[in-house]
């Protein structure tokens, strides 16, 4: 102890102290470094990050565009409902985050399999509905514990809504939860910004056809977000522009009387506006609800929809070929005309048959309709006179004039995938055939075109527009749903001009010829029966299409089966003389056409021509046979 | 009762009250507490009445402190070593386990942490070590030092709590380097501990080497550890000169600074006040520090030069730790921002610290008498 020198060690310790303060110094230089580097060299990149994490783009879906007929009747239309939705990016363990939110808001089973299904269908970063269509309640339950689930929040959305049901459904065909195939629609039509945030897109029928129309341009909202990702306050707003509604050319209630019509059958009827090409009814039943579709089907009634013998998924006006049978003949009548191969006054005489290369095409009626000129052979429905007609113009020509009338073609209707039909040629057959014995076209094939059998098959859209045409004379108008489309934002209105495609150049005489055959269709013919005491003239012709080949034998309608019975056709315009509305009506299985098909054609006609309402479906009239055709 | 007397009689109190506390450092200390009550109205208003009581607890504990003379602070040195040392090993066989680290310990009345008690225990064991052998210390005593310091700060370290580990390695360091560990010596442990380093990388597993990995790259993870350095480091950058403004920092306000009322506090403060802010924050440090040192250099004793040498680089050691690592030049350890962090404990500790100084500063004439 007495060597140590008090000084020296003072000294010794207060160097150690500089040197220890100097490291401070160092340090808090460095800090300060540091932080110059952070808030001045880098401050506009640290700047932009910030704002980066605390804005977000928020995308505000339009309101779709309205459908409505033409008398302003709504058909699709929006409505609120607030859904629960799940953010995966943000959530952690999902399995745990729905069972947690189970235990608040009433999930079942089939929620959580749709959120699976949309989970793997998703884009990224997009929220997905575990529950549509909350109560207040539930929407109050969750708010209440909505911190215990990051990355779940509450969202009003709009929903399609379809108020008639099943009504129109082939028609106004419905939207869904945008797909792959939709997004590369989507990009082709470069609508990748204007589509950030939607989640529906049109799937079939004129939601689809005019998805562009309906959907209406996005708004954007600046959100300020916290850290959990939720909107804490509005920074700016461009609102979204809704959709365009569209106002069709159909009428609601004349759709409704021919759907009912209908009954529990099966089948089609589209119904045009010659001067237009305007569609005034386009039904295909049965039908769907495509209410269904909205917020992601399920799997049991989409087996139950795609399972049904009855088919209800399928649009038979558009979809359906069938063998339009006698309904061709003033298509055929009309063509020879034209063709310079028959006059109206020239007969044939009519044993019940014909005879060509070794074979017997038999006439309906036993014994035939003796001496038979034009007129007759429609009202009538003598087959023998068509096979005659047939053989006489040949395959080409008949394919060549019914392919003038669009009968085998896409009419071009609003709605997308139209079926074509089989126009019958050498040609197409060469095409549908690839055995070389096959591929032939025989001479004896010819003759059964003539009656509208053989490879025919037209829809029945295609049918109604080949008659709408003979209705106006052969000027030709494009069938369409859309009358015009409003800007809902300047009330603007773009008519679908109705300007004619094609004019058939057809003589005023012949179609006179034709027009005057079918109203006596409907006065002293097949369709007489139906169209008793009717206060307007009428022109019809009725057909009947086999499903079931009779070998020969003599069809007797409970000898065959309900599903193979004959289909009932019927063609129709009125008023003959100026022809507000043709049609064409295709009754599956229905039997003859007389009996079921034209029955139903008189109650729209009556509807839409006197305004009166039937009581009960169109009647099936039993008593029709005796006089039918074919 | 005359009124003058009543007066007087208060003023004589406040007098006697503040007799022993050193007006610079209580000066220092107040405007970082104003700032600290500032900061924390904005990062996290609901707890500003809390830590209210938080301080006003240390200040008495600091009050106490500064009447307590060195002496008798020499005296206390080895039972709270002890003590201390003790609750540790407690810890270790008994403690309870709180975010997946064991760190508590259950008195039954109440929950301790005795690895904060050993910030102050282990300079004062040390000071005291060096005060007995005040002749020039030989190596063995460093030896001696060493083992005494390294003891304890294994058992903390094994909790695991790095942050606290650190801090106490620290705090025993400064008295070991203040009593004059050679150059040599201190040159030679920094060469060995660089070539250990290599070393000590392979004994470790994969996913430690993976945390380290993160530490150091924040970037590498940034929805996991990353995110909390990658968040303070845009709060900070994004204050720029001036700062957003008091409770207008985006980066706060909207919750992306996680721990941002305790060891992320500084990404609050410096996102709203700035540059200019942190040069006052760190004007404000350096003030403390400088003060403390030079209540060092004045000291009577070994003991109270050692004492006050390291409490006043615990000071510093808080601060560069914790604002190194929210700005992302030093790994993500939990240690509060001191003075201003919430949170008691670390409170009560530091002022403790400043009495302690307050305390030596009042008591350097006594010898030299």
């Amino acid at each position: 102890m007495e060597f140590k020198n008090p000084q020296e060690e003072l000294e010794r310790f207060r160097s150690r102290l500089a040197v220890a303060g100097g490291f401070v110094l160092v340090c808090f230089t460095l800090l300060f470094v540091r932080f110059v580097w952070l808030q001045i060299v880098q401050h506009d990149y640290y700047q932009t990050r910030a704002e980066d994490n605390r804005i977000s783009l928020v995308p505000i879906v339009p309101n779709r565009g309205l459908i409505l007929d033409r008398n302003g009747v709504v058909l699709a239309r929006n409505y609120s409902a607030y859904t629960l939705e799940i953010t995966p990016s943000k959530a952690r363990d999902l399995e745990q985050i729905i069972d947690g939110l189970a235990g608040i808001i009433d999930i079942q089973p089939k929620d959580r399999k749709r959120f699976k299904k949309l989970l793997e269908e998703s884009r990224n970063f997009e929220s997905l509905p575990i529950r549509t269509r909350l109560t207040d309640e539930e929407v109050a339950k969750f708010i209440a514990h909505r911190y215990r689930f990051p990355g779940v929040d509450i969202k009003a959305r709009l929903f399609r809504q379809y108020p008639g049901g099943a009504f129109a459904s082939h028609m106004l065909g419905y939207i869904g939860r945008v797909n792959d195939r939709d997004l590369d629609k989507i990009e082709e039509k470069e609508q990748d910004a204007n589509y950030r945030g939607t989640e529906h897109f049109g799937k079939t029928g004129l939601e689809q056809h005019y998805e562009f129309d309906l959907h209406g341009g996005t708004g954007f909202e600046q959100v300020e977000v916290d850290a959990g990702g939720r909107a804490v306050r509005t920074l700016s707003r461009t609102a979204p522009v809704a959709g365009n509604n569209l106002t069709l050319t159909v009428d609601a209630e004349l759709q409704r009387i021919a759907e009912q019509a209908f009954g529990d059958r099966k089948g089609a009827l589209v119904a045009i506006e010659p001067a237009t090409g305007g569609i005034l009814a386009l039904v295909a039943v049965p039908n769907y609800d495509p209410n269904l579709f909205v917020d992601g089907i399920d799997t049991q009634n989409w087996k139950e929809l795609n399972e049904s013998p009855d088919k209800p998924m399928v649009n038979r006006a558009l979809n359906g070929a069938y063998p339009p049978g006698s309904t061709f003949k003033p298509f055929m009548a009309l063509g020879a005309l034209t063709l310079g191969k028959r006059r109206p006054e020239q007969q044939i005489s009519d044993p019940g048959f014909f005879n060509f290369g070794g074979h017997r095409f038999r006439d309906d009626k036993k014994g035939g309709h003796g001496m038979v000129d034009m007129y007759k052979s429609i009202v009538h429905s003598c087959d023998t006179y068509y096979y005659m007609l047939a053989n006489d113009m040949g395959i080409d020509n008949i394919s060549s004039f019914m392919g003038r009338l669009g009968l085998g073609s896409r009419t071009g209707i609003d709605i997308d995938g139209e079926s074509e039909g089989v126009l019958p040629s050498p040609e197409w057959k060469k095409k549908r055939f690839k055995k070389p014995e096959q591929q032939k076209w025989y001479a004896g094939e010819t003759i059964s075109i003539g009656i509208g059998q053989g490879y025919n098959a037209y829809t029945p859209i295609q049918l109604a527009h080949a008659t709408a045409i003979v209705a106006n004379n052969g000027v030709v108008f494009r069938p369409h749903l859309v009358k015009f489309i409003t800007d809902t934002r300047t009330g603007k209105r773009t008519e679908i001009e109705p300007k004619p495609t094609r004019d058939l150049g057809l003589k005023q005489e012949h179609v006179e010829v034709i027009r005057n055959a079918m109203v006596g269709v409907n006065k002293e013919g097949t369709g007489a029966r139906a169209f008793a005491g009717a206060e307007y003239v009428s022109a019809g012709k009725t057909g009947t299409a086999q499903v079931y080949s009779l070998k020969g034998a003599e069809y007797k309608e409970g000898g065959v089966k309900k599903e193979l019975r004959d289909h009932a056709l019927f063609i129709a315009f009125a008023p003959a003389d100026a022809p507000k509305i043709a049609l064409a009506v295709l009754v599956e299985n229905g039997g003859f056409g007389a009996q079921a098909a034209a029955p139903i054609a008189r109650q729209v006609f009556d509807y839409y021509l006197l305004g009166k309402r039937p009581k009960a479906p169109a009647p099936v009239d039993e008593a029709a046979v005796e006089e039918d055709e074919e | 009762m005359n009124p003058g007397l009543g007066l007087g009689m208060i003023r004589n109190l406040v007098q006697r009250l503040i007799a022993p506390l050193d007006v610079p450092l209580m000066v220092i200390a107040g405007l970082l507490l104003l700032l600290a009550i500032g900061i924390m109205g904005s990062a996290s208003p609901e707890r500003l009445n809390a830590q209210l009581l938080n301080v006003a607890v240390a200040l008495v504990v600091m009050r106490i402190m500064a009447q307590v003379p060195p002496q008798r602070l020499m005296h206390l040195a080895v039972p709270v070593y002890l003590v201390g040392l003790l609750l540790l090993i407690a810890v270790a066989l008994f403690g309870d386990v709180s975010k997946g680290a064991r760190r508590w310990l259950n008195l039954g009345f109440m929950r301790a942490q005795p690895s904060e008690l050993m910030k102050i225990a282990m300079p004062l064991l040390l000071a005291w070590f060096f005060q007995k052998r005040e002749a020039m210390p030989r190596l063995r005593d460093y030896g001696i030092a060493a083992v005494l310091l390294l003891l304890p700060v294994a058992l903390i370290a094994r909790q695991p709590d790095l942050g606290t580990a650190i801090l106490v390695l620290a705090a025993g360091f400064y008295v070991i380097f203040f009593a004059g560990l050679s150059w040599k010596i201190l040159v030679g442990m920094v060469v060995a501990a660089a070539a250990a380093a290599p070393l000590a990388w392979n004994l470790l597993h994969d996913y430690q080497r993976n945390r380290i990995i993160t530490l150091f790259d924040p970037e590498k993870d940034p929805l996991g550890k990353g995110f909390h350095i990658i968040q303070s480091t845009i709060a900070i950058g994004s204050g720029g000169i001036l700062g957003k403004g008091w409770r207008a920092g985006t980066q706060a306000q909207l919750e992306f600074i996680p721990e941002r009322h305790t060891d992320f506090i500084f990404a609050v403060f410096s996102e709203e006040f700035g540059l200019l802010g942190n040069l006052v924050l760190l004007s404000l440090y350096a003030m403390l520090i400088g003060r403390g040192l030079m209540i060092a250099a004045n000291a009577a004793t070994l003991f109270s030069r050692l004492l006050a040498g390291a409490v006043t680089m615990i000071f510093f050691t808080y601060a560069f730790v914790n604002m190194g690592m929210v700005s992302g030049i030093l790994p993500v350890v939990g240690v509060p921002l001191p003075l201003v962090s919430y949170g008691g404990t670390a409170l009560v500790t530091l002022f403790l610290g400043i009495g302690i100084l307050m305390s030596i500063h009042g008591n350097r004439m006594l010898v030299q008498k």
